[in-house]
């Protein structure tokens, strides 16, 4: 069983279909990456499958470790293992990054039937996490993303990442707006947390970040449907000849 | 799978968690304001003769004052001739001499409130003056402050015990004519706190006081003066819920603060009144004047509230800055859900040198929901190098709320700093939406940004008070009760 199965998917934003028919498999272990052209779809089918409010699923159906992804809230898709890297990580002024995610750890682990962890444990391991990222710890006291930069917006998403080691990890566009020095400490993170038991799907507009992560496979949105797949070298025809010889 | 919009919704109109009512028979006057009324709530205080008079002026005042219209709330005309102005429980008439002698139901009301009137409040360190209706019930820990000198009283006893401080200071900062309703609480007060902290003593522990109002269509008209001494400090914290009933409840309260050279008064409230149903039935109508006089040098006078309950709040806790160097601070969080009114906000007054006030606003407006900051910093001719600096935000919880801004600046000193934020934001949906992802609730979501958002303010409040705080707006927007 795939650990993500996507058949068919349609999918509407205010009345317009964006997606047209998604068929995608992702296996555990795997690393996939998504590009495309601005408007094909991307942002869409990351906020569609993370459940967010205003996408209309239309068609199609989604399953997710065996289970209907598309009928479950958007809390409990999270705590089943599917995490969301924002391409615009929100702000939440007053609340700590660390009370922030010690909240969110302990509500993933309490679905997994795990204790939740006390304060000291919990310290422990957002030091380790923190060490992994090159994450300044003066960041886990900070208000979440408040104030923070761009590239340190980006560096959080994949700290959280690390720290709530979900079975699926969806990345829309981490890449934009890094800097290469931000870019490869981002890469560094996502590299770090490749593992037989996740897969990782990264969704990006350019071939850059492909050079640091090594994708298994790469595919095309195009027009709401996947019009090509193929390995790594796909990503760099794309660099080559743009997004007009798929289409 | 659907989430922020609807919640919201649903969230903002969660029901009052403290609707119950207790059924004690009660010693009350005939509806009506009138000058026999006065006479029978003096008498039935045992007051003195001045006391009576007293009352007597501030009733002829507020006979000539209009009721204010200036603020950005609406409701019925109040009748004040079908309000009930004095009501007791009965049975505790000849004041109890212990908790043992308390009516079993009283205490039975304070355990549903959680209120701590047990033993457990030595290991807390909280003295408890509570205040059922109009007769103050139990006052514990006098011992323990008397040996410092510390008066911590209800006001009528005060009256009788302590008539000449009483009859120095009450009145000397919210005059009884200063507004119709303060002059309506100075015609009709029934009881109250009264805090004396003598020189240069530090008040040990937290006073508090948990009113309660209870009886069909009686207002609340407490009197609270606390004065603390040269070199003295004292931290009191006020908190109140109130039964579910259909009449609207009038309550005018006052509260005066008098601090002398380098005294500091730290004055907490946590007010969470029954707010009317999700329709704008019901609901307490609170208005209260609350002023503190930083009549020494170095003096300060500190202000935090949180007020999440009421139908309508018109209150503007405020320090008279007169001591040189005298220290004004205001710290708030105003929550207006369903059909709430809030008109709330301070005013510095600046007139000695080198006085510095803080103004920290923190409304917010859920349901249809109305919240208004309303707040006055003046500084006078004679106060060189003044400074005053507020910050004001306001958070919206859907879209049929409201936020409203009044500040008024009025400087009269070249010398002054005044400093004035003010920002308005909408609770995002992206932001309930990234919690989420993460693995939190709606509910979860939407009490952490909206602490988040109060938390310059909770921090000002004492552990316990922060805490509780904390709660009532988790119970002010969650989901927790069914």
């Amino acid at each position: 069983m795939a650990l993500l199965e996507i058949r068919d998917l349609h999918a509407a934003v205010e009345g317009d279909e964006i997606l047209r028919g998604v068929n995608l498999i992702v296996e555990a272990g795997e690393v996939h990456s998504i590009m495309g052209p601005n408007g094909s779809g991307k942002s869409t089918l990351a906020h569609v499958l993370a459940g967010r409010e205003g996408y209309r699923v239309t068609g199609g159906e989604v399953l997710f470790d065996g289970r209907d992804l598309l009928a479950m809230a958007v809390e409990e898709r999270a705590r089943a293992g599917f995490f969301l890297a924002f391409q615009y990580p929100v702000e939440i002024p007053g609340v700590s990054n660390t009370y922030f995610l010690k909240a969110a750890l302990n509500a993933i682990r309490k679905e997994r039937g795990l204790e939740e962890l006390d304060a000291m444990d919990f310290m422990t391991l957002i030091k380790e996490k923190a060490a992994l990222l090159k994450m300044d710890e003066a960041l886990l006291k900070r208000a979440v993303n408040h104030g923070f930069s761009g590239g340190e917006k980006k560096r959080n998403e994949i700290f959280q990442m690390a720290l709530l080691e979900p079975k699926l990890a969806l990345l829309d566009e981490t890449d934009s707006g890094l800097d290469i020095d931000a870019m490869q400490i981002v890469a560094e993170g996502v590299n770090a947390l490749r593992g037989e038991d996740r897969a990782i799907i990264i969704v990006t507009h350019y071939q850059r970040l492909l050079n640091y992560v090594v994708p298994d496979f790469v595919h095309v949105l195009y027009e709401g449907r996947i019009a090509r797949s193929g390995d790594k070298d796909l990503a760099l025809e794309l660099e080559e000849d743009g997004y007009r010889s798929v289409a | 799978m659907g989430t922020s919009t609807d919640q919201i919704r649903e969230l903002a109109s969660q029901r009052y968690k403290y609707g119950f009512y207790t059924d004690i028979e009660t010693d009350s006057a005939p509806p009506g304001l009138n000058p026999d009324i006065i006479r029978f709530i003096s008498a039935k205080k045992e007051e003195p003769e001045w006391l009576l008079d007293w009352r007597m002026k501030a009733y002829e005042r507020w006979l000539t004052l209009d009721e204010p219209t200036w603020q950005h709330v609406q409701y019925e005309p109040i009748d004040y001739q079908d309000q009930i102005y004095y009501s007791a429980p009965k049975s505790i008439e000849d004041g109890p001499k212990s908790l043992d002698d308390v009516d079993p139901k009283l205490l039975e009301t304070y355990e549903k409130l959680g209120i701590p009137l047990v033993e457990q409040q030595m290991l807390a360190g909280v003295a408890v003056d509570a205040v059922f209706d109009s007769v103050s019930v139990a006052t514990t820990f006098k011992g323990k402050l008397a040996e410092l000198g510390i008066i911590f009283c209800p006001m009528s006893e005060a009256v009788r015990e302590h008539p000449d401080l009483v009859k120095q200071y009450l009145g000397s900062v919210v005059p009884t004519g200063d507004n119709f309703f303060a002059a309506l609480n100075s015609a009709v007060f029934t009881d109250g706190s009264f805090v004396y902290v003598p020189e240069g003593v530090r008040c040990p522990m937290e006073l508090s006081t948990y009113f309660r109002m209870n009886a069909a269509k009686t207002g609340q008209f407490e009197r609270t003066l606390i004065i603390a001494e040269a070199g003295s400090y004292v931290s009191y914290l006020e908190g109140c819920t109130a039964p579910m009933r259909d009449e609207h409840q009038l309550h005018a309260a006052i509260v005066e603060l008098v601090a002398h050279e380098e005294a500091q008064i730290k004055y907490s409230t946590v007010q969470n009144w029954y707010p009317g149903d999700e329709n704008g039935k019901g609901g307490v109508y609170n208005f209260v004047t609350k002023r503190g006089r930083c009549v020494g040098k170095r003096s300060k006078i500190s202000w935090t509230q949180v007020e999440t309950g009421s139908a309508i709040t018109w209150k503007y806790p405020s320090v008279i800055l007169q001591g040189d160097e005298s220290v004004g601070e205001f710290y708030s969080v105003a929550l207006t859900a369903n059909h709430q009114q809030a008109d709330t906000g301070t005013k510095m007054i600046h007139i000695g040198k080198d006085t510095s006030s803080t103004i920290v606003s923190k409304g917010i407006s859920a349901g249809f929901g109305q919240n208004t900051y309303r707040g006055e910093v003046r500084v006078l001719k004679g106060a060189s190098n003044a400074r005053n600096y507020t910050q004001c935000d306001s958070m919206l919880l859907g879209d049929k709320c409201g936020a409203h801004t009044f500040p008024y600046i009025d400087v009269r000193n070249p010398t002054a700093q005044v400093e004035h934020e003010a920002s308005t934001s909408k609770i995002g949906e992206d932001q309930i939406f990234y919690c989420q992802q993460r693995g939190l609730s709606a509910e979860d979501a939407v009490s952490m940004i909206v602490n988040g958002f109060c938390k310059e303010v909770f921090k000002e409040l004492p552990m316990e008070f922060a805490v509780e705080a904390q709660r009532l707006l988790a119970v002010s927007l969650e989901g927790s009760v069914g």
